[in-house]
């Protein structure tokens, strides 16, 4: 536990509360030392630990497969280019099993999303207080308040961060959507289905009602991407969080939840992927 | 959980990374995969290549060997008939050798058994007529009785 003179629920939101740096309406661009200030801030903050922890994890993944890019052999494979082959294959077979149109773009994304968030679930496994802990010396040694510095490890328990993806998944989504069946036919999508008729006056005063279910559904594909994610993760954070708070007994219970956790890990990031590949699959083809 | 501009800098962040993946890790991977799987496709078919030919020419060997046996087999026959053809001609030749050999040695023992009868022959006459002539002791016509002793040898 950091310091004991916390409250439970004191800690609790310790470890949920992001690093955040932004513009205070009183203080200017300046870190926020509290959760009332980083609210404050409105939408002009960033989360500087989710954005560390993110682009280093991505950093991390795209160095360790450019490394074996770059001196690819098609020789007898060894080590690590064993290991980036195998995910190359498993992302590829995933893809052609479900994408049947044809597009330089999908594998290489859909592989990124895999290794990228499988990377940043996986800091999840990092007990609790660890890098909080080491966070917090550091920003003594900067001169701030220990125990105002915040520190969160898991990028995917961050909103933000499954939001942006899922988004821009979804800007992907209506890319496609718009380039196989053209501006007409993605309207025409939208408003014609799924009730239509051969009767013009009929379908005309359809158009609405099919508008109202056919945009839901089409939004409902980056929520539920995101969101998805982001509770899976942060519900598994949580469970961390409570198990480090009751002392001694946390280890026989932390190492379970641990190899738990391993499988909602990967078995998130797949998802993530699954169902990437399957709504762009879905953008591509003439008829849903 | 506040949404912020960390949202956009995800966004950001994410595409970058696609953008690289894309261009940097994953052709390079690909077509090593794609090459190696060319490589051994190609490995195999050769490998399967080679076993048919190895069985061509196990085949081949094996009928090369089974002639080979034949052609030994017959040069052996005929030499063998060969030897036996020479050893007959041998046989042959030393029998008429043989024969010719007895044949001059019974022809030149009939010219001696002549040669002593004619030398006999003159021996006896002249025998008789000394013999005469000296039994007799008287002069005789030695033409008349020559004559006649001529007569007896020639009966001998």
């Amino acid at each position: 536990m950091a310091g004991n003179n916390m409250t439970s629920t004191e800690y609790i939101q310790h470890h949920l509360q992001n690093m955040t740096f932004g513009l205070h309406p009183e203080n200017g661009w300046s870190m926020a030392h509290s959760a009332a200030d980083a609210k404050a801030m409105g939408f002009w903050a960033i989360h500087v630990d989710t954005m560390l922890w993110s682009i280093g994890l991505g950093v991390v993944f795209l160095w360790l497969f450019r490394s074996v890019a770059k001196r690819a052999s098609t020789g007898v494979p060894t080590g690590l280019q064993n290991f980036v082959e195998m995910m190359v294959e498993f992302v590829d077979n995933s893809v052609r099993e479900t994408f049947h149109g044809k597009s330089r773009l999908i594998a290489p994304l859909s592989l990124t999303i895999f290794c990228w968030i499988f990377l940043m679930n996986i800091m999840d496994l990092v007990p609790v207080d660890f890098l909080p802990m080491l966070a917090q010396k550091i920003g003594a040694w900067f001169g701030a308040d220990p125990a105002h510095v915040y520190f969160k490890v898991v990028p995917t328990t961050d909103v933000n961060a499954t939001l942006g993806m899922s988004l821009s998944v979804f800007a992907l989504i209506i890319f496609y959507s718009i380039r196989t069946k053209g501006l007409s036919g993605f309207v025409a999508e939208l408003t014609l289905h799924p009730f239509s008729t051969s009767n013009k006056f009929a379908q005309i005063l359809l158009i609405p009602v099919n508008l109202l279910l056919e945009l839901v559904t089409l939004l409902a594909k980056p929520v539920s991407l995101a969101l998805r994610l982001f509770g899976n993760l942060y519900a598994g954070e949580l469970i961390f969080i409570l198990i480090a708070m009751i002392g001694l007994w946390q280890l026989p219970l932390h190492f379970p939840w641990a190899v738990f956790h391993i499988l909602i890990i990967t078995l998130q990031a797949f998802i993530f992927m699954m169902l990437t590949i399957v709504y762009l699959s879905m953008a591509t083809e003439e008829q849903h | 959980m506040n949404l912020n501009l960390t949202l956009i800098g995800q966004a950001i962040a994410f595409a970058v990374f696609v953008w690289f993946c894309m261009k940097y890790v994953w052709p390079p991977v690909m077509q090593a995969l794609q090459e190696r799987q060319k490589k051994i496709a190609d490995g195999l078919d050769a490998a399967s290549r080679a076993t048919r030919d190895l069985e061509l020419a196990q085949e081949k060997a094996e009928e090369t060997l089974r002639e080979s046996k034949e052609q030994a087999q017959q040069i052996l026959e005929q030499a063998n008939k060969r030897a036996n053809q020479i050893v007959e001609e041998a046989r042959d030749n030393a029998r008429a050798e043989g024969e010719r050999i007895i044949a001059g040695a019974r022809s030149e023992i009939d010219q001696e058994i002549n040669r002593a009868k004619e030398e006999l022959r003159a021996q006896v006459s002249l025998l008789a007529v000394a013999g005469a002539e000296r039994i007799l002791e008287s002069s005789i016509d030695e033409a008349k009785h020559r004559e006649l002793v001529d007569k007896l040898a020639a009966e001998l």
